[in-house]
């Protein structure tokens, strides 16, 4: 082993294969997605179904592994994060079954997103009104009936929960608890496939940005699904029992694979606005220098190399995060860390590349305004800035959650 | 394939380096900067260690094992210690690398055989000037040919002298181009004026003024084809960045234990969310500054002109290694402020990497 900077070829691939999908097959149709927001994107769908659903490369070859993924969602994301979030996959309900599912469980829910049949897609319904960042407040229920669990609550915030809860083949990954008595230690992940009855799309969210993404409110009632359906084991560890939280830090640590792939979004949003705004600056004339003493560099040459700086520190947390886990190493520090680096430093260079290119990019003619509005999701979702850099606190000062909270 | 572990003889090394930060420099450090210097024999005891000597070629006796990477990691975690030991027990890399680098086969065989030998030599580099608007790549120090010899004039501040050595190389603009002359430090027109400076004290760094010192055509450093600048300020970028990001792990250190033992309306300062973001905010920085600073120094170790990376890495210590800083001020409150504690030193040192520039250490 030995520190190293240079992609593996597949990675190399990865990048140029995403990269024109991205420019050939989404940027055509962003800010169109966008204007028509909760309208199925139906071309993306379509193709990406068709066609988008390839491997890249040898598979044989060395890989970076997980990082490969973080390019993939970098590339599309630098296409469009809305489009992104509304590519027919299992997205997190998949990760969720691969993570806690069974061998069965997986082969039942996921082989159907490599099928041949209609574009499908998986979702997971964590949040509701009065449980966001405290996921462990959820007041959804499961109850044991025979066979089955009956579900009844009320989830909002369900990225691709139109598509997951509507579309037969999908599902959706639904966190319940099935004993409030026994706090995180009752909270169990139930899937819940499309049209099952009692599964009911209420509504879809109007947004800031990423608005080709369907952010659904789905209500359960009496929702019945098979025993067969709950990720994980079904036995409820008491509050006071010492390894009382094992399930939901279980379906807790499916953030640890998924928050560097936010990270990575977010680090393809905030390129998508920076290399607009390198050859917007160079066209204009405007060039960076490298080799200036500071003493004349322009206020926008300090802001752009900040700006470049930041996002590649944030890319490399989320490769490094990645990385341990090809390792099956232990990330959730590293995770935590990336995904609040790129969440705060995609937020600010996309605001910052609207005010240096200034009315222009304040206009819908330009992609710029849009970049910002879809960059903030990144630092919201997958845990807020601030509920990681709770995570990062606790590992630094080996605090538990009660000693910090 | 991309890769975040160092090898195992990267770790060996870095293991060595820090059980000798730990037991030599780290409990040297509070006094070296009061008394603004550092005590001969800590920099002997370092030197068994060839931590530069090892990176030289192997035709002048040293160990041929040069590597950006490597010199990163010796370098973060020798101002992990102290940043002003830290510079001064890598101060033969300050001649001897560049000369390494661009200089002729003579002036390597005449200049680094010293550097690699059993005694502790000292380099020094004269490249930043006394002024706002500093440029490594155009200083206002200039350099005239004169028959067989070159009359150089000019100013140079932060300039390491240590005892035990007899030249300088010092930069200065030929036709408008920067090169370096290995000066001897007695030359006739050369004044070195001891400086005082917020921080890095113990470094015992100069002020050098140069009316007229005339060195022969062969100390110009690379003879007819000079220096390659950019190659030369990048390198010198990495290291300092890999500095950079040691100081501020020293800093953040202090600040988090502290914060672990401190009490404040009946509990640990660390379980509140004010003073823990901070600290996760320093961690975070500090890693990330350490990723941006293996990448610049992975692509020199590739051959490439890492100038553009280099610069992006340092700039990014620069400001993470001061708010570092401060935050572990912040965070320890008066005690922070006050010379009992080594907060306050970091803080100092570390306001001093937006003018070292390029001290070339890797
Ligand atoms: C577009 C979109 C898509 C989403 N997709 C999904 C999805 O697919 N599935 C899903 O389950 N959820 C999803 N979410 C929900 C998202 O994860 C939550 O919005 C997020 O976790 C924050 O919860 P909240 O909105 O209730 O904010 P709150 O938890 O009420 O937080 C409000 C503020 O308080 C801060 N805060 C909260 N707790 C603390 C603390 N302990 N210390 C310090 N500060 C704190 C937060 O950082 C935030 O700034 C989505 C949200 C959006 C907007």
């Amino acid at each position: 082993m030995t520190i190293s900077f240079d992609l593996a070829e597949n990675s190399v691939l990865a990048q140029e294969h995403y990269n024109r999908i991205a420019r050939e097959q989404m940027r055509p149709i962003a800010r169109d997605a966008d204007t028509h927001e909760h309208e199925l994107p139906e071309s993306w769908v379509e193709w990406y179904w068709l066609h988008g659903r390839d491997n890249v490369g040898d598979v044989n070859a060395p890989s970076d592994g997980f990082i490969q993924v973080c390019i993939q969602a970098e590339e599309l994301c630098w296409g469009d994060a809305g489009l992104y979030l509304r590519t027919p996959t299992a997205a997190l309900g998949g990760s969720a079954v691969a993570a806690a599912g069974t061998q069965e469980q997986r082969e039942r829910f996921l082989t159907p997103f490599r099928g041949s049949g209609h574009p499908i897609w998986g979702a997971m319904a964590i949040t509701e009104a009065e449980a966001g960042s405290d996921a462990a407040a959820i007041q959804t229920t499961a109850e044991r009936d025979g066979d089955d669990y009956v579900i009844n609550g009320q989830k909002i915030f369900c990225t691709a929960g139109e598509g997951a809860s509507q579309v037969e083949g999908g599902f959706v990954v639904v966190w319940a608890t099935v004993d409030k008595s026994a706090g995180r230690g009752g909270i169990k992940s139930f899937v819940v496939p499309a049209g099952t009855p009692g599964m009911e799309l209420v509504g879809l969210e109007k947004k800031l940005g990423i608005r080709a993404s369907d952010t659904a409110t789905l209500r359960f009632e009496n929702c019945r699904v098979p025993a067969a359906n709950l990720l994980g084991s079904a036995e409820v560890k008491k509050r006071d029992s010492k390894t009382g939280d094992k399930g939901f830090k279980g379906a807790m640590a499916t953030f640890d694979a998924s928050r560097p792939i936010v990270a990575a979004m977010a680090v393809g949003v905030g390129r998508a606005s920076l290399d607009f705004l390198l050859e917007e600056l160079d066209r204009q004339g405007v060039s960076v220098r490298f080799d200036a003493p500071p003493s004349e560099l322009t206020a926008i040459e300090r802001d752009v190399i900040e700006m470049i700086g930041e996002l590649q520190a944030a890319r490399l947390l989320t490769w490094r995060a990645a990385s341990m886990m090809n390792k099956g190493k232990p990330n959730n520090l590293e995770a935590s860390m990336a995904k609040a680096k790129a969440g705060l430093a995609v937020t600010r260079i996309t605001q910052k590349a609207v005010e240096i290119l200034g009315p222009p990019a304040y206009s819908k003619k330009l992609m710029v305004e849009k970049w910002m509005r879809d960059a903030k999701i990144n630092d919201i979702f997958e845990g807020t800035q601030q509920i990681n850099q709770l995570i990062v606190a606790r590992r630094i000062l080996d605090y538990s959650s009660s000693m910090l909270r | 394939m991309i890769e975040f572990d160092p090898t195992e003889e990267q770790e060996l090394v870095v293991e060595t380096v820090r059980q000798f930060v730990e037991n030599e420099v780290r409990p040297a450090a509070r006094e070296c900067d009061e008394a603004c210097e550092v005590p001969r024999g800590l920099l002997d005891q370092a030197h068994e260690l060839g931590l530069v000597a090892n990176a030289l070629p192997e035709s002048v006796g040293g160990g041929g094992e040069r590597n950006a990477v490597t010199q990163c990691l010796i370098a973060e975690e020798l101002a992990w210690g102290d940043l002003a030991i830290a510079l001064s027990i890598m101060s033969p890399s300050l001649t001897a690398l560049p000369v390494a680098d661009f200089g002729t086969e003579e002036q390597q065989q005449r200049v680094l055989p010293r550097f690699a030998g059993p005694n502790f030599t000292p380099g020094s580099i004269a490249l930043v000037e006394p002024r706002f608007d500093s440029d490594p790549f155009r200083p206002k120090s200039t350099a005239k040919r004169e028959g067989d010899e070159y009359v150089i004039d000019g100013a140079k501040c932060l300039v390491p002298w240590l005892d035990g050595d007899e030249q300088v190389l010092v930069f200065a603009s030929e036709e408008g181009r920067a090169q370096g002359f290995l000066v001897d430090r007695n030359s006739e027109g050369l004044t070195a004026e001891a400086e005082q400076n917020l921080g890095v004290q113990a470094l015992g760094s100069v002020e050098l003024t140069l009316s007229g010192v005339r060195v022969s055509a062969s100390d110009k450093l690379g003879g007819d084809a000079g220096v390659n600048m950019p190659a030369l300020v990048a390198r010198g970028r990495v290291g300092l960045a890999a500095m950079g990001v040691g100081v501020a792990r020293a800093a953040y250190d202090l600040a988090r234990e502290y914060a672990k033992e401190r009490e404040a309306f009946g509990a640990k300062i660390a379980s509140k969310q004010a003073i823990a973001f901070m600290l996760a905010d320093m961690a975070i920085e500090i890693d990330a500054a350490r990723l941006l600073t293996w990448e610049a120094a992975w692509g020199l170790d590739a051959g490439r002109d890492a100038l553009r990376e280099s610069t992006l890495a340092y700039q990014q210590v620069q400001r993470v290694a001061l708010q570092v800083a401060d935050g572990a001020v912040q965070v320890m409150g008066g005690h922070g402020y006050i010379r009992d504690y080594l907060p306050e030193m970091h803080l100092r040192n570390a306001r001093g990497f937006a003018m070292f520039e390029a001290l070339t250490l890797v």
